[in-house]
């Protein structure tokens, strides 16, 4: 075998392991779920929203706007009363609807009377996540052509009413209703932007000490042995549960002041992106201090919650190259709630995605704000007890690892040498 | 009065037998030396000594403490230096010595415990360094200091001389030699034969997991017609 060829051969068989290829594998599979979940959401696209009509109006704009309407869109209730509104959101909240669209009786007077024309708007709102709000969109755009054509009708009809009401006929009342609150004068749109501009800051910082602080943790454990300190600290008079915890309670504080620094630059960075807290606040999409510190509380259970997690990894970690393959893991569990969290709101979640979600404990944090902000206590508390128990539970694994001898071998099995290769080895040794 | 006591020790790693039905007593204030091959089961047994390994049988006690229900208070006893140990990198020769003396006792103590560290590692002005300063004999001489600065009851030494140069391995040895005149008893470890003569009250030489022999390095040399320790571990495993 050629020189190149022997190293090549070395290389490959020192470079082809399992470490190598989990966390590609791993990553290809993110890839393609969520490339399942995408074609699952264009499918969601493609599918024509579920509203109802009323049209007190009955002329020939409404009715243009009433023909749109049934043929873009699956009308489930239709009336010709206003008093019939709670009934028909009633029929829509039971058959999963987006919006109720309420023409006004004046609606076609008053655009040939220069003024805009009423679409009284009544969304309910399932989710705030980006991808809650699909349905709706599919409404925002469906109403945006409905401005086209009665534009284009008007100017058919060389009309004489002025070029701003030409251009931009109707006019939208829009109230929202989402998880029991009523928000009048707000579309779903401006709700999960309002929203997601308040509760990108935890998600992402929670993230980021997970990554920072984790890593801290699993490099800490890969250092002892690649150190060779580690045989020394176990043969000192220190328990397993002082070194497990020690080693945690020092990366939480690191973590934190790094989330610390951290959070100054992003609040600063979000405040000139958010739409300001005194229109939150007009809306009561604010939390009090009461809410601030059960948020903390949520975070620093899943902090303690991930760095055991970490603790536990770096159990198996032999060194500071093995320690960086096994923060990957641990990078995904905080990267997948921190995404999903942000396009999809846990209530809006299949079931199977709702299991994955609350049982990943970083998730629990991303998801306190906004469910405090609705009054979702049960999740807020359940998700700081699951957090709890899970700490509970891995610090646990993590001390009975420490009294075990897996903490120093690795694994149970070695290889086995054979007598007359040591005998010949001790006889070759010189002293 | 008897230091270590160990009764039948067996210690496997899943189907491999490390160590095959072992006994040795170690005397209070010995030397005794374990010798052997590579991957004959001496580290495996000084681990197991120390506390960081478990027993699959057999018994081990030291200073009467069972080894399988008093590991606590045995580490509060013993001192370990495993063969190829290193010190915390970031931390200076004085500072690791500091963090491992606040392990057994507060106060003033402590202080005396790091000034005896400091008087055993001999590294002069060194010691207020970065560890990753150092080179290996400096290292070893630090950690050999972390090992003995508590006084100990037991020091397990596992190949305490190995990859110095003669100098220092001498200046080691000398250490060894002083601690149990002190009140210290040590079980170590060793390839070099000479190193085990001139140390080493008692041995025991050790392959594939059994011991083939026990006694005091001239018995042995005596019994075997050898003129060195090498010589009689080649007869013994013959």
């Amino acid at each position: 075998m050629s020189a190149v060829g022997n190293i090549i051969k070395k290389e490959l068989k020192e470079l082809l392991t399992p470490a190598t290829f989990i966390p590609i594998i791993i990553i290809a599979a993110i890839y393609g779920s969520m490339g399942g979940s995408i074609n699952e959401i264009q499918k969601e696209a493609a599918e024509p929203p579920i509203i109802g009509i009323i049209n007190e109006d009955n002329s020939s704009l409404s009715n243009i706007v009433n023909i749109m309407l049934e043929t873009n869109a699956k009308v489930v209730f239709n009336s010709t009363s206003s008093d019939d509104i709670e009934v028909g959101l009633e029929t829509l909240n039971e058959q999963q609807g987006v919006a109720l669209i309420v023409i006004d009786k004046n609606f076609t007077s008053r655009i040939t009377n220069e003024e805009k024309g009423n679409l009284e708007i009544y969304w309910i709102m399932k989710g705030a996540g980006v991808l809650d709000s699909i349905s709706s969109s599919g409404v925002e755009f469906l109403l945006s052509v409905i401005n086209t054509n009665i534009s284009e009708q008007l100017i058919k009809s060389n009309t004489s009413i002025n070029a701003s009401v030409i251009l931009k006929p109707t006019q939208r009342i829009e109230t929202t209703y989402f998880k029991g609150k009523e928000f009048k004068g707000l579309s779903p749109n401006s709700i999960v932007n309002m929203l997601s501009s308040q509760s990108i800051l935890i998600p992402i910082i929670m993230m980021m000490i997970i990554i920072m602080a984790g890593g801290i943790v699993i490099t800490s454990m890969a250092l002892e042995k690649e150190n060779k300190t580690l045989e020394t600290l176990l043969t000192l008079p220190v328990k397993r549960t002082s070194i497990v915890s020690g080693k945690i309670i020092a990366s939480a504080i690191i973590g934190l002041l790094l989330a610390l620094i951290y959070m100054v630059g992003m609040s600063y960075y979000l405040q000139g992106l958010s739409q300001g807290s005194s229109v939150l606040s007009k809306y009561n999409l604010v939390l009090n201090t009461q809410g601030f510190i059960i948020v903390g509380i949520s975070l620093f259970m899943a902090l303690i919650a991930a760095l055991a997690l970490c603790m536990l990894l770096g159990t198996f970690a032999k060194n500071y190259k093995s320690a960086q393959t096994l923060t990957f893991p641990v990078t995904m569990l905080a990267l997948i709630p921190m995404f999903i969290t942000l396009f999809m709101d846990f209530d809006t979640l299949p079931l199977a995605g709702k299991i994955f979600i609350f049982a990943i404990p970083f998730s629990h944090p991303m998801m306190a704000s906004r469910a405090l902000i609705f009054g979702d206590y049960t999740l807020v508390f359940s998700g700081i007890a699951y957090s709890a128990i899970f700490a509970i539970v891995t610090i646990s694994i993590v001390v009975w690892i420490f009294n075990t001898d897996r903490i120093l071998t690795g694994s149970t099995r070695r290889k086995r040498v054979g007598r007359s290769s040591i005998i010949n080895r001790f006889k070759l040794r010189r002293f | 009065m008897v230091a270590i006591e160990v009764k039948n020790l067996v210690k496997k790693y899943g189907t491999i037998d490390a160590v095959k039905e072992i006994s040795f007593t170690v005397n209070n204030g010995e030397i005794f030396g374990l010798i052997g091959p590579n991957g004959a089961g001496k580290t495996t047994v000084l681990r197991i000594i120390s506390t960081i390994l478990h027993i699959t049988s057999g018994s081990v006690k030291i200073f009467d403490y069972d080894l399988s229900k008093n590991s606590n208070e045995i580490r509060k006893l013993i001192s370990y230096l495993p063969e190829d140990a290193g010190a915390y990198k970031n931390l200076k020769g004085r500072e690791y010595l500091q963090y491992i003396a606040r392990f057994f006792d507060g106060g003033k103590k402590t202080h005396e415990m790091i000034e005896k560290g400091v008087l055993i590692a001999d590294l002069g002005d060194r010691i207020n360094d970065r560890v990753d300063t150092y080179s290996k004999g400096m290292m070893r001489r630090l950690l050999v200091g972390r090992a003995l600065m508590i006084d100990p009851k037991l020091a397990i030494l596992d190949e305490p001389t190995s990859g110095l140069d003669v100098i220092n391995a001498q200046e080691i040895r000398k250490i060894i030699k002083n601690t149990t005149e002190a009140g210290t008893t040590i079980l170590l470890s060793s390839h070099n034969m000479l190193e085990v003569e001139l140390l080493c009250d008692r041995i025991a030489l050790i392959d594939e997991g059994k011991i083939v022999e026990t006694g005091k390095p001239k018995d042995l040399m005596k019994k075997y017609s050898a003129k060195n320790i090498e010589e009689v571990f080649t007869e013994v495993v013959k």
